[in-house]
């Protein structure tokens, strides 16, 4: 077990390790990721209510640290960031210098890692390191990056994890997991902590902690059934691949189409989405030019053009495209779904478009059989 | 190899109906000013030089509207000047804050403020310059970004396809790690309709985008315009933010439309 005062301890040895330590704190009226150097930066006293397409910090009346469910970031800004720069050549009188490879930079320590968080890692790690050619760069941010997992203790209003198996008990996937538990009395939070790898173990072993009691330990699996009792969503997935890919005119295709803003929120919010564009830059001289890698989406025009226009132009298969491979085809893909639950397509989708409601509208008449 | 093509590329940049915003985003260059200067010749650029040299030219930079008959007419000739036309900023690529004109009557308003109506030649409509000639890139934005317009320039210079997304400013945000103003704090914001290129300027300050790169390549502005009714817009309001820089751009002359009383 470890106090309040053990988080400070457990962020002093990440940093005296040279991790750089990424983890939740409060800014722009979120509960975002960041680099913080103190555990008094995480969101001591903070909540957020989520509901589709709204999200609100609330005030807590405990000093819980991590009494929320995830904010608009993941895990994904770390390994695989939003931009970053391939290659660059530079013209030279032998002829082109190619400088490439990946970037030295310091490894990373994730704090506050939710289940649905670790198991968006892994089908990333599926994605981007399971087939014929691993990506380096994400390879390398990977292997270095530690991972301190916090179980579920809040429930948010968008959250289905219990329905895709993610959560909301952390099984695999950390070197570390704390479980948070209130004194009902005074507020005051204390931390179940375990070691998932001996990197964890030999972190945990410098932590002045004590054996937690039976009765702790009881009360650690109570907090996270209770989190399971309060998923704010559902979503059935028995049979979701036929209703997914057997029914591409149904109605509700185009109803959602009317609704959908294609402004690809919800596929940067996604945990799990990996998709990217390559865009090659040169400069005014023409003596130097780089190649960038930066996230895209599938609901871009330019994702899907090949010579002559977008393979997708209408909203409608846009939005079909991107929930059959989320839910159904990525599965035949990758051997897992492609949605652990998190519910941030939910949150923060503009006009608040959910996909366990869509699911559900799938399901019900309209479809060709 | 050839480090450098031998002969400068000659650049022309011509004002039509504007403010001059956008074209002194490239004397705001400054850091790369010598650059730019080192890789094209600015033949044509009566803002910053009194040199007027004549076509044709490589490159021409066009900012503004065409709002007179005689705009009607030089443009024609600008363009066979030119190799390459790019139009620059709002009122270029859209008819500016001038195409306001185009939801009423001009013969009104120059009745009004004119003492002799018969001195002023103008035309009932503000309209982008794609209207009048082939133009080979839009360059967007109530003022253009520079870092775009460098990368405009030297694209055309190495004969690529200029790397300016036309997706919306929701993808900047993100990309950025901006929290979304709509979601987190109820803030009306067009970013989900607009045309990126700014760096969502706005939101990183906490407000909501004012749409001055016009729509995105497809906008949903009536789906935009339903969750801004939801956080408590009125019509009045959405009937003003859709009629502003970029009103005359098709899709908000028809989101504006449906938010006109009557």
């Amino acid at each position: 077990m470890l106090t309040e005062d053990g988080l400070e301890a457990l962020v002093g040895a990440l940093l005296r390790r040279g991790y750089r330590v990424i983890g939740p704190t409060v800014r722009e009226g979120a509960i975002v990721l960041d680099e913080i150097s103190s555990a008094a930066e995480l969101p001591v006293g903070w909540t957020a209510e989520q509901e589709a397409g709204s999200y609100r910090l609330r005030r807590r009346a405990d000093r819980a640290r991590f009494g929320w469910a995830v904010g608009p970031h993941s895990a994904k800004r770390l390994l695989f960031p939003p931009s970053e720069r391939l290659l660059s050549v530079r013209r030279s009188r032998g002829g082109l210098v190619v400088h490439g490879g990946v970037a030295q930079m310091p490894p990373q320590a994730l704090l506050g890692a939710r289940p649905c968080d670790l198991a968006a890692i892994a089908v990333q790690d599926r994605v981007l390191l399971g087939g014929a050619w691993a990506d380096p760069a994400y390879q390398a941010r990977r292997e270095r990056l530690f991972v301190v997992a916090v179980n579920c203790g809040e429930a948010g209003g968008t959250c289905f994890c219990v329905s895709m198996g993610t959560g909301p008990a952390a099984t695999a996937g950390f070197d570390l997991v704390l479980t948070e538990l209130i004194d009902p009395d005074r507020g005051q939070p204390s931390y179940l902590i375990r070691a998932g790898t001996p990197a964890g173990q030999e972190v945990l072993a410098e932590l002045a902690g004590r054996a937690a009691t039976p009765a702790e330990v009881e009360a650690a699996a109570e907090v996270v059934a209770r989190t399971a009792q309060s998923m704010g969503r559902r979503l059935d997935t028995a049979g979701l691949h036929q209703v997914l890919t057997g029914q591409p005119e149904h109605p509700r295709w185009q109803e959602v189409a009317t609704r959908c803003l294609t402004c690809a929120n919800c596929t940067l919010v996604c945990p799990t989405c990996f998709c990217h564009t390559v865009e090659d830059t040169s400069d005014l001289s023409g003596e130097h030019a780089e190649r960038w890698r930066r996230w895209d989406s599938c609901f871009t025009l330019d994702f899907s053009y090949v010579h002559g226009g977008s393979v997708r132009p209408s909203v409608r298969a846009r939005y079909r495209q991107w929930l059959t491979h989320k839910l159904a085809t990525w599965i035949d893909q990758f051997g897992t779904s492609g949605c652990v639950g998190c519910g941030r397509c939910i949150t923060w989708c503009p006009v608040g478009i959910d996909i366990t409601e869509e699911v559900r509208a799938l399901r019900g008449p309209g479809g060709s059989a | 190899m050839a480090a450098r093509p031998r002969r400068r590329p000659r650049v022309a940049v011509w004002k039509f109906a504007s403010c001059d915003g956008c074209q002194l985003s490239l004397l705001d260059c400054e850091d790369e000013l010598l650059a730019v200067a080192g890789a094209v010749d600015i033949a044509y650029f009566p803002e910053a030089s009194s040199r007027m040299g004549r076509g044709p030219f490589d490159l021409s930079l066009v900012e503004g509207s065409v709002t007179t008959p005689h705009d009607v007419e030089r443009i024609q000739r600008v363009r066979r000047l030119s190799r390459y036309l790019v139009t620059i900023g709002a009122c270029a690529t859209a008819g500016g804050i001038q195409a306001l004109r185009n939801f009423r009557d001009v013969k009104e308003f120059i009745g009004v403020v004119y003492a002799r109506a018969d001195y002023i030649g103008t035309l009932a409509r503000s309209s982008a310059i794609s209207e009048h000639v082939p133009v080979d890139f839009e360059l967007r934005g109530c003022p253009i970004n520079k870092r775009q317009l460098l990368e405009v320039v030297s694209a055309f210079l190495a004969g690529r396809r200029p790397t300016v997304p036309a997706h919306s400013v929701c993808v900047e945000c993100k990309l950025a790690g901006t929290v979304c103003v709509m979601v987190a704090q109820g803030t009306p914001c067009l970013g989900p309709v607009t045309h990126a290129g700014c760096g969502a300027l706005c939101p990183r300050y906490r407000r909501g985008c004012y749409g001055c790169y016009g729509p995105m390549e497809t906008p949903n502005t009536a789906a935009l315009a339903a969750g801004w009714q939801r956080l408590g817009a009125r019509r009045p309001e959405l009937l003003r933010v859709f009629r502003s820089f970029n009103a005359g751009a098709e899709p908000f002359v028809l989101e504006s439309r449906r938010h006109e009383e009557g």
